[in-house]
């Protein structure tokens, strides 16, 4: 369980955009989480409600995109979702692959309103 | 009106980059960095008594072991001379690159062949804290069931090294090792994987050997 303190990082940079942005009030923020990240969305969204609610954050929006394990084959150049992470790539077979795509932990994006002069 | 700013950083980007940082101090000394991880009782800190015992004279190593609570495991490793320090997290379930960072201070890297960071025995929070090692090795007994691969991708999809450990207890638990092997492989079709035992030292020349030639590939001794 460790979404807390990964939610507290989001926070954080969150405010750093804030504070860059005088005026400026976060109304969401947009995250990509693959599911080889290690992060549980749910637990994620838990911690992240918990830590906003009372803060000068509320209300703010959380938006995930959950990522599936992309494989891309080496040897006919497919591109797949690792369903229950079979590797083999399901147009020839082969196990030669490389993950393209399933570890992200990123912010995408803030939804900011904006005041202006 | 509303605005969209596009932020594209990654959630731990204060982490990355202290552990990027750490990275660089590791590969200017020459030291090469190993971060284990494991449920608890895997038998992480009994593989590193066994291999500190194990280690070649002349090889310099270091270790800093991870945990909630207690220096027990300190305690246990130091006996073999080398230099060791606890780091207690105080109830957080991973370290940090912070936490490696600090307790680095006034050990001199360039003293150090290998520093072996031992994580706390955990499966999942562990995976996604870059803490500036050459490699995460992973570890599983065969006590605990070989669908943890499937269970738990993101480590085994980490790791360089999948270790199968207490592999002398094989007779005696219903734990399928080609089946544990096949799921690793699933999740991870590049990592090493080894079979060892510490009670009757099967595997230990070859994990030893793991181990040395990484050493002799960071360093030019």
């Amino acid at each position: 369980m460790h979404e807390v303190g990964i939610a507290a990082s989001v926070l954080d940079a969150i405010r750093t955009e804030l504070n860059r942005r005088p005026g400026a009030r976060a109304i969401a923020v947009g995250l990509r989480i693959g599911e080889l990240s290690g992060v549980e969305p749910s637990s994620l969204r838990f911690g992240f409600e918990a830590l906003v609610s009372g803060s000068e954050l509320e209300p703010l929006r959380l938006d995930v995109e959950y990522l599936p394990r992309v494989q891309h084959c080496l040897d006919c150049d497919a591109r797949f979702h690792a369903d229950r992470y079979t590797l083999a790539c399901p147009h020839c077979d082969s196990l030669r692959g490389e993950c393209i795509s399933g570890d992200e932990l990123d912010i995408s994006y803030i939804e900011l309103a904006e005041e202006h002069a | 009106m509303t605005n969209v700013v596009p932020l594209e950083q990654k959630v731990l980007k204060e982490n990355d980059r202290l552990a990027i940082e750490l990275r660089e101090r590791f590969a200017k000394a020459n030291t090469l960095v190993v971060n284990l991880i494991s449920s608890p009782g895997s038998g992480k800190t009994r593989l590193l008594e066994r291999t500190l015992e194990l280690l070649p004279d002349g090889v310099h190593a270091a270790v800093l072991t991870g945990d909630i609570q207690t220096d027990a495991d300190a305690t246990r490793l130091a006996r073999f001379g080398y230099p060791v320090r606890q780091i207690t997290t105080g109830g957080t379930c991973h370290l940090d690159a912070k936490m490696i960072t600090k307790h680095l201070d006034g050990w001199n890297l360039e003293e150090l062949d290998i520093l072996f960071i031992e994580n706390v025995g955990n499966l999942v929070c562990p995976s996604s804290y870059d803490l500036g090692e050459a490699a995460k090795i992973v570890l599983l007994s065969v006590t605990e069931g070989e669908e943890k691969p499937l269970k738990y991708p993101s480590i085994f999809f980490k790791s360089k090294l999948i270790l199968l450990t207490k592999t002398d207890l094989l007779p005696y638990v219903p734990f399928d090792y080609e089946l544990a092997q096949r799921n690793a492989r699933q999740v991870n079709a590049e990592a090493d994987i080894l079979g060892v035992s510490t009670t009757n030292g099967e595997g230990m020349r070859e994990w030893m050997e793991w181990l040395e030639k990484r050493v002799s590939a960071v360093g030019c001794r």
